[in-house]
């Protein structure tokens, strides 16, 4: 095969074919690109302000390497006058996260950024090695997946920063989104396909300025700028669904690449269908977390599903966003009465009783923002605490 | 006769590389220096394909093929760089392997 000559530059040899819309670029036009496509993300999307201190989840993987490296430059070459901080979560898991820690050390070193660990022991007091130990490796990513969502908020706290990013991409948002479809939790879906969560409600926001990046381009950008990160899969093994729904995206890549921030598309237009968008939204959306393993236990959905058919309830009329194609071709806008709507959800509607609305209030033993009397964390705790794991956490 | 048996013993030698996690399959060796006939047993010049077989017939220590090759090809997910561009540009599987080349297989599928 001749080579091919980058679509941008007409000059040197293409490297990249890009799997959204096919171009083939060298390596300075795709690394170029790439990064003009996040500053995209991130002046479209509003996510900083001048002068903002921002907190990098950090694991040393490829995803925050890639981030903290693109934020570095385009800081220095858009002059956002962002204070970029790595913040790295410690989990106490032997072999695993010791290599990739180290990793993070070095970044720190190679961008010129403080770098701040916390630990599991010293804000739970459990590793998750002793985790395992106490409850074995079934639903251990529950425990490490609640506590690690309260962990780079509380490291933000400490370090008095209000805004975490994360590394979050579109192979990651697609996942969710189609694990979210799997498990008929609309409400979750809202919440994960949107760019910034918490804020108003938790003193901590959360963005993914990589939201639309393709893992592909994530990994070939790690690859041509030479970046250092390390890799490997956690050794408790992560859950068998979101390693399924990762297959399947991977092999809808394989057959039509744009499927990817296609189902990334279509998760933020299902979203938008959903009622009180943004409101009560919490931070535990984040399930997937960082590193790859993910926690977001289909458990906890009662509550956002009992949440969105009260809210439901409470407004009856969205019609305004439905539409019925009719025959000859012109939408109308549904009349409530003669339409049968189906139920958003038949399960827990009970006849007499009224949806209990939760209220996000604070965790009696920590403070914690909670919808529940004790926030998850601090009842998982009481559990392991007591040396009763079996404990779950209730809808 | 003679010259057909030099052709078919006729040699290459490749630098094959593993990133991503995938090194641990291979012995968590990154590099591995091969040599690898320039013709398969029909006679046709070696492709990536048949790399791809030989690494997990001789190469591969652990036994989790799957990790690797699903279906017969190589596994969604896992990118190939051949002399560092997209294998995409080249022919994917069908790429005819040259001596000297530089092939890196790297796995988007651990976390990050």
């Amino acid at each position: 095969m001749p080579p091919i000559t980058c679509v941008r530059c007409q000059a040197n040899k293409a490297v990249v074919k890009r799997p959204k819309n096919h171009h083939k670029l060298c390596r300075d036009c795709f690394i170029a690109v790439f990064e003009d496509e996040v500053h995209h993300t991130i002046v479209s999307s509003k996510l900083f302000y001048p002068g903002e201190k921002v907190a990098i989840g950090a694991s040393g993987g490829k995803d925050s390497t890639v981030l903290a490296s693109v934020l570095k430059t385009l800081n220095e070459r858009h002059n956002y006058k962002l204070d970029l901080v790595l913040l790295s979560i410690d989990e106490g898991i032997k072999g695993y996260r010791d290599d990739s820690l180290e990793t993070v050390k070095r970044n720190a070193l190679q961008y010129d950024m403080p770098l701040k660990i916390v630990g599991y022991d010293e804000l739970y007091g459990w590793t998750m090695d002793q985790v395992v130990e106490t409850i074995g490796k079934k639903g251990n990513c529950t425990y490490c997946g609640v506590f690690r969502r309260q962990a780079l908020d509380r490291g933000a706290k400490t370090l008095e920063i209000k805004h975490v990013v994360t590394g979050h991409n579109a192979d990651d948002v697609a996942e969710t989104v189609l694990m979210n479809l799997l498990r008929g939790d609309l409400p979750r879906l809202s919440r994960s396909t949107s760019i910034v969560t918490g804020g108003s409600l938790n003193d901590v926001k959360r963005s993914k300025p990589l939201k639309y990046a393709y893992e592909k381009e994530i990994v070939l950008y790690a690859h041509h700028k030479k970046l250092d990160y390390f890799s490997t899969e956690c050794i408790y093994s992560p859950e068998a669904f979101r390693g399924t729904a990762r297959s399947l995206i991977k092999n809808l890549e394989k057959v039509r690449p744009s499927a990817i921030l296609d189902i990334v598309r279509s998760g933020e237009d299902m979203a938008r269908l959903t009622p009180d968008k943004g409101q009560g939204a919490c931070a535990c959306d984040e399930g997937e977390g960082m590193g790859g393993c993910g926690s977001a236990d289909a458990k906890s959905s009662g509550n956002d599903l009992a949440q969105m058919e009260a809210s439901l309830k409470k407004q009856p009329a969205v019609n305004g966003l439905e539409t019925e194609i009719t025959s000859n071709g012109a939408p109308e806008v549904i009349d409530s009465d003669d339409v049968v709507k189906l139920p958003v959800r038949q399960r827990r509607t009970k006849e007499s009783g009224p949806v209990q609305l939760q209220t996000l209030g604070k965790c009696v033993k920590c403070g914690y923002m909670s919808s529940q009397a004790m926030c998850q964390a601090c009842t998982l705790l009481e559990g392991l605490n007591k040396n009763r794991p079996e404990i779950s956490i209730e809808g | 006769m003679a010259s057909n048996t030099a052709e078919a013993m006729a040699q290459m030698s490749l630098v094959v590389e593993f990133s991503g996690g995938l090194e641990m399959l291979f012995s968590d060796i990154r590099r591995h220096a091969l040599t690898l006939p320039a013709k398969d047993k029909d006679g046709s010049p070696s492709t990536i394909a048949y790399l791809i077989h030989h690494l997990c017939e001789h190469v591969m220590k652990d036994t989790r093929r799957e990790l690797f090759v699903l279906d017969g090809h190589l596994r969604p997910g896992i990118l190939v760089l051949i002399n560092d561009a997209d294998w995409e540009l080249e022919g994917e599987e069908e790429y005819e392997l040259k001596s000297g080349d530089n092939i890196l297989f790297v796995s988007t599928l651990h976390g990050g």
